[in-house]
C-alpha cells in the first residue's frame, strides 16, 4: 500500500528539506520512493508544496485530490489551500504560525479566521507552535525540523530512522541543533 | 552490486552524461533544466560551463561534437527557440562525437512564459527524441541518445518535463565509460552547410530519418505491455506514470523514443486493442500521426493541452468522478512576491512613484508586475524589454517613452539584451534602459554568468564590466547607482526618462539570497509614532503587515533590514535595530 506524503507551505519555509528528509528515511526502510519538488519561481514567496510516496511500488510522483495520508502544512493558510488533498481519515498537522500573502497585505483579500475549527470539523487535525520551539532553541531556521518530529508519528517509521536520516541530510554544522528541534517536536 | 540511490531527474541526466563519457557541456540556465548544469560540474572529468545563452551553448556542444567527443548542450523549451538556429542545421550536418541537447518542457507553467511543446520543433527540425520516464529512464535515455547520435549521424533531444526534471526516484549507478573520440577529419560536404552541400544533406536528413523510424518499432525503450485488450494506451514520459497509476491492468504502448514514431509497432498495438487513447501531455503530436495513419484514436478531444496531467484527471475522463472527498476552500491566492530585501523591490518603488511603466523582462523582477508595485507592463522574453521599447519609440516618437524605461535583469542583459541595445545605439534612440544588476542569474537559483567573476566550476574568471560594456557599443550616458538610494534613484530616472539621450541606469545591489549579502540590521516600527497611513506599505513588502490596531508591523525574522521601507515613513516610525 503506497502512503502519499504532502507538505506544503510558502516559499522559503523549508519544505523541500523536509520531503527530501521524509523520502530518504522511506528509501532506508527500503520503500520504493517517489518525492516531486518545487523550482523557480513559485518558491519566491509563493505557496509550495511538494510530495513524498513510498510503498512496494510507486508509479507516479504527485498526490492528487484525495489521497493524502499526511498532510503536513507550515502555515495555517496553506493547510485551508491543501485539505481537500486528503483522504477519509487523512492527518493534517499544522505549524500554527500565519504568513499574510501579498493579496492580504495589500487589503484586496482578508485572511480567514478560524481557520483550524474549519479544519477540524472534517479533518483530524494536530497542531503545533513550532516558531517558539525553534526560537526557544535559539536558530528559527530549525522550524521544520521540529515540524517534522511532530508529524513523525502519523508517517511512521522508528525515531533511530528519522535521525539517522536529519543527520545525512542536513548541513554537517547544523545536524546537532536539528536532531534536537526534531526530538521536540517528536515529544511535543 | 550496483549502488541504487535516490537521485532528481536532473541530477540522473547529469549522472547519465557522465556515465556515458561526456566531455562538454554548456548551457544557460532555465527553470526546469537548470540542475543538470550544476550537478554536472561536480564531476571532474566533464568540463561544464555556462554560455551567456541557449545559442551559443548549443554551437560550443556543436564544435566539441565535430571536434570529436561526446557533447551536450542543456535549456529549457523556451532556450531552445534562441538555439533553434545552430539545431536545424545541426540536424544537417550531423555529429562528429554525439550530441545530446536536454531540453526541459514546463507544461503548467511553473516558472514560464508559454507551454510550448519540444517535440514540435523537433519534428521540424527532423531530429530524434527521446523522452524518459524517471529518474533510472533520464539516467539510461541519456547513454542511448548518444548511441542513437554516433549510430545515425544525428544531435538527438533529451526532452523532459517539469515533474520529470524536479522528482526524485531510484537510480542504479553505472561506471563512466570513456569513449575514444572520433577522429577529425576536413569534409567539407558535411560540415560546410553552402547550399552545394545542404541539398545533398537534405537528403541524408530524409533517409536517417527514414532509417531510425524502421528501426525504432523494435528499440527496447518502445516497449508494449499488454494487458487487458479492451482499452489500451500509447503513452511516454510522466504521463505514462498516471496510466500506470489509474489503469495498472491496461494495455500500454510506452514510447521511449517520441520522434520519429515507431509505425510498425503502434500499428501492431492498435490491432490488438479495442479502444486505444493516446495520452500525452501538452500537444498532440503522437496523435496527429497516428490519425494521419487512418486510425481512429481517443486524443484530445478527451484530454486537454493544458497544463500537466494527472492521474486524477485521467479518472476523471473514464470513470466520470476522481478520487477527491473534500470540497476544495476557498483561500485567498499566495502567488509568488520579490523577497524582503530584494533590491528589484526599491528600483520599482521608485518606478512606481514617478508613475513610469516598465517594458520588462524574464527574471525574478517579473513580479514587479503585480500589485502594489505594478510598474512593469510587458514581458515577452529574453532580451524583448530593450528591443520592444526600442519599438515604442520609434513607432510613437520619442515623447511616447518620456514615462517609459526598460527593466532587465544582469544575466538577461548578457544573455540577449545587449544585441537590442546595439539596435538602440545604431538607430538613434533616446530611450532609458535600466539594467537591474543584482549579481547572479536569480530566479532559476542563483547561477553565475559572465558579469560576475565566477564559472560554473567555481573558479574565478575575468568579470565583464556591464557599464563599460555599454559604452563601448556606443551608449552616450551611462549611470551607475546603488539600487537601495531611493532619492539618486528618483534623481536619475527623471533626469534620463525626459532628455533625448540614450541612458543605461545600472541599478547595484546583490541579490539578498546570495551567501554573504546580509544587512547587519533590521527595522522595526515604532507604533506610538505609526500614523497608519500606509505609505510604507505601497513597496509591498511581505515582512510588513497591518495589526488589529491598523499599525504596521515588520516581522522580525522575515525582514532583511534593507530599509527601503525607512524612505517611504514621513513620519521616522521606522527604526533601525540590531538583528537579534
Amino acid at each position: 500500500m503506497t502512503k502519499n506524503i504532502m507538505i506544503v507551505g510558502v516559499g522559503g519555509q523549508g519544505t523541500l528539506l523536509t520531503s527530501r528528509i521524509i523520502g530518504k528515511a522511506a528509501m532506508a526502510m527500503g520503500y520504493d520512493v517517489k518525492i516531486s519538488e518545487v523550482h523557480g519561481m513559485a518558491q519566491r514567496g509563493g505557496s509550495v508544496v511538494t510530495f513524498v510516496r513510498f510503498g512496494e511500488k510507486v508509479s507516479e510522483p504527485v498526490v492528487e485530490e484525495g489521497q493524502a495520508d499526511v498532510i503536513i502544512s507550515f502555515e495555517r493558510l496553506e493547510a485551508l489551500r491543501y485539505a481537500h488533498f486528503l483522504k477519509k481519515d487523512g492527518v493534517l498537522v499544522v505549524n500554527d504560525c500565519r504568513i499574510d500573502p501579498m493579496t492580504v497585505v495589500i487589503g484586496a483579500k482578508t485572511y480567514p479566521e478560524g481557520i483550524l475549527e474549519t479544519l477540524g470539523k472534517d479533518h483530524t487535525v494536530r497542531t503545533i507552535d513550532a516558531q517558539a520551539i525553534a526560537l526557544a532553541l535559539g536558530n528559527s531556521k530549525v522550524l521544520n525540523s521540529v515540524v517534522l518530529g511532530y508529524a513523525a508519528s502519523a508517517i511512521g517509521f522508528e525515531k533511530e530512522t528519522w535521525l539517522d536520516t536529519i543527520a545525512t541530510t542536513v548541513p554537517a554544522k547544523t545536524v546537532e541543533i536539528n536532531k534536537k528541534a526534531f526530538m521536540l517536536g517528536y515529544e511535543a | 552490486m550496483a549502488t541504487k540511490t535516490i537521485m532528481l531527474g536532473n541530477e540522473a541526466i547529469a549522472r547519465g552524461a557522465y556515465e556515458a563519457g561526456v566531455k562538454l557541456s554548456s548551457a544557460y540556465p532555465g527553470t526546469p533544466s537548470t540542475e543538470i548544469s550544476e550537478y554536472l560540474a561536480a564531476y571532474d572529468e566533464v568540463y561544464t560551463e555556462w554560455a551567456p545563452n541557449e545559442k551559443v551553448a548549443a554551437e560550443v556542444a556543436i564544435g566539441a561534437s565535430i571536434s570529436g567527443v561526446r557533447s551536450m548542450a542543456c535549456m529549457k523549451h523556451v532556450g531552445l527557440n534562441v538555439a533553434s538556429d545552430p539545431l536545424y542545421t545541426f540536424s544537417y550536418t550531423g555529429v562528429g562525437g554525439g550530441a545530446v541537447i536536454v531540453v526541459a518542457d514546463d507544461p503548467g507553467l511553473a516558472s514560464s512564459q508559454n507551454e510550448q511543446d519540444t517535440r514540435m520543433i523537433a519534428r521540424a527540425a527532423h531530429v530524434p527524441v527521446l523522452e524518459p520516464s524517471d529518474s533510472q529512464e533520464a539516467k539510461d535515455f541519456v547513454k542511448l541518445g548518444y548511441e542513437i547520435s554516433e549510430k545515425y549521424d544525428t544531435p538527438v533531444i533529451l526532452r523532459t518535463t517539469t515533474k520529470l526534471a524536479h522528482s526524485q526516484s531510484a537510480v542504479e549507478l553505472g561506471d563512466r565509460v570513456e569513449v575514444e573520440d572520433k577522429k577529425y577529419e576536413r569534409n567539407v560536404s558535411k560540415y560546410v552547410m553552402m547550399p552545394a552541400s545542404a541539398i545533398g544533406r537534405h537528403l541524408v536528413v530524409e533517409d536517417r530519418e527514414n532509417r531510425l523510424a524502421e528501426d525504432a518499432s523494435a528499440l527496447s525503450v518502445n516497449r508494449t505491455e499488454m494487458g487487458d485488450t479492451k482499452i489500451g494506451f500509447i503513452t511516454s514520459g510522466i504521463a505514462y506514470q498516471y496510466v500506470k497509476e489509474v489503469c495498472p491492468e491496461a494495455s500500454v504502448l510506452k514510447l521511449g523514443l517520441v520522434n520519429p514514431l515507431p509505425r510498425k509497432l503502434i500499428e501492431e498495438f492498435i490491432s490488438k486493442v479495442e479502444t486505444v487513447y493516446v495520452f500525452e501531455e501538452l500537444e498532440p503530436v503522437i496523435e496527429e500521426q497516428v490519425r494521419a495513419w487512418g486510425f481512429d484514436v481517443k486524443g484530445k478531444e478527451l484530454f486537454t493541452r493544458q497544463g500537466e496531467y494527472s492521474a486524477n484527471l485521467l479518472r476523471r475522463v473514464l470513470f466520470g468522478k476522481d478520487e477527491a472527498v473534500f470540497e476544495k476552500q476557498d483561500a485567498p491566492a499566495r502567488p509568488p512576491i520579490l523577497c524582503p530585501g530584494c533590491p528589484h523591490r526599491s528600483v520599482f518603488s521608485v518606478l512606481n512613484k514617478l508613475k513610469i511603466h516598465a517594458a520588462g523582462d524574464i527574471g525574478c523582477y517579473t513580479l514587479g508586475a503585480v500589485a502594489p508595485l505594478g510598474v512593469i507592463d510587458t514581458t515577452i522574453c529574453m532580451g524583448a524589454s530593450i528591443s520592444s521599447l526600442h519599438g515604442m519609440e520609434k513607432a510613437k516618437g520619442k515623447d511616447y517613452v518620456k514615462n517609459w524605461v526598460a527593466a532587465i535583469g544582469d544575466s538577461t542583459f548578457l544573455h540577449t539584451g545587449i544585441n537590442s541595445l546595439i539596435n538602440m545605439v545604431y538607430n538613434k534612440a533616446t530611450g532609458t534602459v535600466i539594467i537591474l544588476d543584482n549579481r547572479t542569474t536569480g530566479m532559476t537559483g542563483h547561477q553565475d554568468h559572465a558579469a560576475t567573476g565566477k564559472t560554473l566550476k567555481g573558479e574565478e574568471t575575468y568579470a565583464i564590466d556591464l557599464a563599460a560594456l555599454c559604452r563601448a557599443v556606443g551608449v552616450p550616458n551611462v549611470i551607475e547607482v546603488n539600487a537601495f538610494d531611493v532619492k539618486e534613484l528618483e534623481a536619475v530616472i527623471k533626469e534620463s526618462v525626459s532628455s533625448d539621450v540614450l541612458t543605461v541606469i545600472i541599478t547595484k545591489s546583490p541579490c539578498v539570497l546570495l551567501k554573504g549579502q546580509k544587512f547587519p540590521n533590521r527595522c522595526e516600527v515604532d507604533p506610538d509614532v505609526c500614523k497608519k497611513c500606509g505609505m510604507c506599505m505601497k513597496i509591498g513588502c511581505p515582512a510588513m503587515t497591518r495589526g488589529a490596531d491598523g499599525k504596521v508591523k515588520i516581522d522580525p525574522t522575515m525582514c532583511n533590514g534593507c530599509g527601503l521601507c525607512k524612505n517611504y515613513c514621513k513620519f521616522g516610525a521606522i527604526k533601525t535595530v540590531a538583528k537579534a
